[in-house]
């Protein structure tokens, strides 16, 4: 039997898949995010990281980051499909590689251990801004920010200066400059 | 003060604002004090079903035959998870339903409390959008945008869950808002440019195609007008989806039948070798394009749809055009009228080869079949139907098969919102109960169900609805005792291996009828066929018509799976050259 991944026609093409950032302004109402996260879920495309919390109090409105990945078609059915929800204002759409565009992710890390590798882990985070946010004798907990790559290259590079538990969000987007996305 | 309404009448205030005059449900627990205020708007009639399913199916046939909502009452719990298969349906198939749920109280969500459901996160992925209204002062705004949500764009389900203690709350009562602007989401989407690229497609084309499909029938019925002045005024074929039936007429000489996977051989190997495709309403589905990497590949393509989701979706286009189609045409035709007035002129010489070839296919005449003297032939039992009611506008609904692929192959429509048929989620069940939502808006007009005898027996205890509202419905049997297309593709890709598709057990329709106080004719052969459908049509009654035919027909012409549309299997005789096998068992 071939793979099956639709019961009904097969594609032999192999498309290349691109990493997009999604940002989606929504009303800030009950289900909104089980909605556009189930129209993921429901039409097979991939969500890398969410990030989402209220950014305007008075309007109610929710802004919502989706790091996803998929063909050309898919990444347009994905932008189109979010604008026909009910509660969703607007819909962005970021190429990873966009300079225009900033993206930063948010990355906690816990250190137990001797003082000498307490200070190896925060020398290490040096270029991603680290703040030390908690200390005592055993432990410290770094905040870093950076590029999601960046992060997966510190959980792995801090293992050896006694990393215990990594808590990290998802990537959040803006663009540079004065303007704005409408 | 301005009076205070509970949430019940309000309910039924905001209905009498949306003009509704039916609606579909069965009361239950949660929806009680609805259910007592019913009394007092007496402009709304409601309609009691036997089953929340059959309300949903009810209310899309009152929908697709009137061009109306169709509204659903319903309690929680089973009463909400009865109806998803209609409020799935309805969404695959585009057709504007709103659906009231009862809930359980507010203190109780989240409790399982009796009858409790998640409805709108059951609801979710099978309506265009979905409320719980928690706030007495958000129920009339909540419904008077469910019906706005509903009816507008391209059409769909929505449900509105409205828990017990809000139906017994007060508030003041708001009226609809008149907004012009829908939620800042307009539908026309397209400008003068993307219609002159069109026209100038249409005029270097010696190859073109209309495909329409059912957005030109939710569009209204002056699109399907505008569509028939653009087809005369081009001399261009066309052919139609399942769902875009009745759009142009189905007798024309330029229409080329139905296509897809049981449409014709001319309409297939056009869209197969034209140069210019013209989607209008339409939207790719697997059914239709065959093997989707072969699908018409010499072809420019031209989608018109007011979904802009629907735009290279499944197939890459060369020009979209997002809007309503009547306005799209409209815009066409006047284009057309300005640019080109000697268009069908200086266009017939062109086209004249094309429709030579069209010729050719046709004469394959891929319709035909083996008739008999001793059986009824499915296609001949359609056939004669046809004949004995073209003349009285009547309307057509289906359940899903063999028996709802013959009826569009060989009944012929000649005017939108008379065919009723569930091409999207393929509901066995559907037609019973939405030719008796299609006899309410319609309560004089001819209704025939054509159906399966096994289809019919998913939803059969609507005749009980039927025969308490005078409905006559008339119920068209095919009956060959088997799950006919199940058996038919098991027979063409499962060597034969018929495996549960037999229903050893049916009923005896005839009695069946008499049993729910309505009328059983029973036809066995082609012989008495006419004068039975005659009875059939002279009874004022619903009627089941059990008609004995053919048990081992299959349907064709066909597109077997995983092939394109220039490779469609003809009949009996040619299915012996060109069997399924290997990759394709899957595709089905």
């Amino acid at each position: 039997m071939p793979n099956s991944k639709s019961a009904y026609s097969f594609s032999n093409k192999k498309e290349k898949f691109d990493t997009h950032i999604i940002v989606v302004w929504v009303d800030n109402e009950a289900g909104v995010l089980a909605r556009v996260v189930g129209l993921f879920s429901g039409r097979g495309y991939n969500i890398e990281s969410l990030a989402v919390a209220q950014v305007d109090e008075k309007l109610k409105i929710s802004r919502i980051t989706i790091v996803t990945t998929g063909t050309p078609q898919v990444v347009n059915q994905i932008k189109l499909q979010l604008r026909k929800l009910v509660p969703v204002h607007k819909v962005a759409d970021f190429k990873r590689e966009d300079k225009a565009v900033i993206f930063k992710e948010m990355a906690l890390f816990k250190i137990v251990g001797p003082n000498i590798k307490l200070e190896g882990a925060l020398k290490a985070c040096k270029k991603y801004n680290p703040v030390l946010l908690d200390k005592t004798k055993k432990s410290n907990v770094i905040q870093i920010t950076a590029l999601r790559r960046e992060i997966d290259k510190m959980s792995k590079d801090l293992k050896k200066f006694g990393l215990v538990s990594v808590s990290r969000t998802g990537a959040v987007a803006m663009t540079r400059g004065a303007d704005i996305f409408k | 003060m301005s009076k205070l309404y509970s949430g019940a009448e309000i309910v039924f205030k905001c209905m009498e604002d949306q003009n509704v005059d039916h609606i579909f449900g069965y009361p239950g627990g949660a929806v009680l004090p609805i259910y007592d205020e019913l009394q007092n708007f007496k402009s709304i009639k409601h309609v009691l079903v036997r089953h929340e399913q059959g309300a949903g199916h009810a209310a899309e046939g009152y929908a697709r035959s009137s061009g109306k909502p169709g509204v659903i009452l319903v309690t929680s719990g089973p009463g909400a998870t009865n109806v998803v298969t209609a409020l799935t349906d309805a969404y695959m198939d585009s057709i504007p339903l709103v659906c009231i749920s009862g809930q359980v109280p507010t203190h109780l969500i989240g409790t399982d409390a009796f009858q409790e459901c998640d409805t709108t996160g059951i609801t979710r992925p099978c309506t265009k959008h979905n409320w719980l209204v928690k706030d007495i002062n958000d129920l009339a705004e909540t419904i008077h945008k469910a019906f706005e949500v509903a009816t507008t764009g391209r059409p769909g389900p929505v449900l509105v869950d409205i828990p017990k203690d809000i139906q017994f709350q007060k508030t003041k009562y708001k009226k609809p808002k008149k907004e012009n602007k829908l939620n800042g989401k307009s539908h026309n989407h397209f400008n003068q440019n993307t219609i002159d690229q069109l026209i100038d497609l249409m005029s270097k084309s010696s190859k073109p195609i209309f495909y329409t499909g059912g957005g030109v029938i939710n569009s209204g019925p002056k699109a399907s007008e505008l569509l028939r002045e653009l087809v005369y005024a081009t001399g261009f074929p066309i052919t139609s989806t399942l769902q875009g039936l009745g759009s142009f007429p189905g007798d024309d000489n330029q229409f080329l039948g139905m296509l897809g996977m049981h449409g014709t051989y001319e309409a297939n190997n056009a869209m197969h070798d034209c140069d210019l495709m013209i989607n209008i309403g339409a939207r790719f589905d697997d059914r239709i394009t065959g093997k989707i990497d072969e699908f018409s590949p010499n072809s420019k393509k031209v989608h018109i749809d007011i979904d802009p989701s629907s735009i290279n979706k499944n197939v890459k286009v060369d020009l979209a055009i997002v809007g309503d189609v009547k306005t799209v045409l409209s815009s066409t035709l006047k284009s057309l009228k300005q640019k080109k007035s000697k268009f069908l002129k200086s266009n017939k010489q062109k086209t004249s080869k094309w429709w030579e070839k069209i010729q050719k296919w046709r004469s394959v005449r891929s319709l035909d079949y083996i008739g008999s003297e001793e059986t009824i032939k499915p296609q001949y039992a359609i056939e004669r139907l046809y004949e004995l009611t073209k003349d009285k506008d009547s309307y057509i609904t289906t359940e899903v098969g063999q028996h709802q692929m013959w009826a569009a192959q060989h009944y012929k429509f000649n005017k939108p919102n008379r065919w009723m048929t569930s091409g999207g989620l393929g509901t066995m069940g559907y037609g019973l109960p939405a030719a008796v939502g299609v006899q309410v808006a319609h309560p004089k007009k001819l209704v025939i169900d054509i159906a399966g005898e096994a289809s019919v027996l998913m939803t059969i205890q609507e005749m009980s609805t039927a025969v308490q509202y005078n409905l006559p419905i008339k119920i068209f049997i095919l009956n060959n005792q088997y799950m006919g297309m199940v058996r038919q593709w098991q027979e063409l890709l499962h060597d034969k291996n018929y495996s549960e598709s037999y229903t050893a057990a049916l009923p005896d329709f005839v009695k069946l009828a008499e049993a729910y106080n309505c009328v059983g004719i029973r036809a066995k052969t082609p012989e008495e066929l006419d004068d039975k459908i005659i009875e059939m049509l002279n009874t004022d009654r619903p009627v089941i018509f059990d008609c004995m035919v053919d048990k081992v027909e299959n349907c064709f012409p066909m597109i077997p799976s995983g092939k394109p549309h220039n490779q469609m299997i003809l009949g009996p005789k040619d299915q012996e050259n060109q069997k399924i096998t290997g990759k394709g068992k899957s595709l089905v």
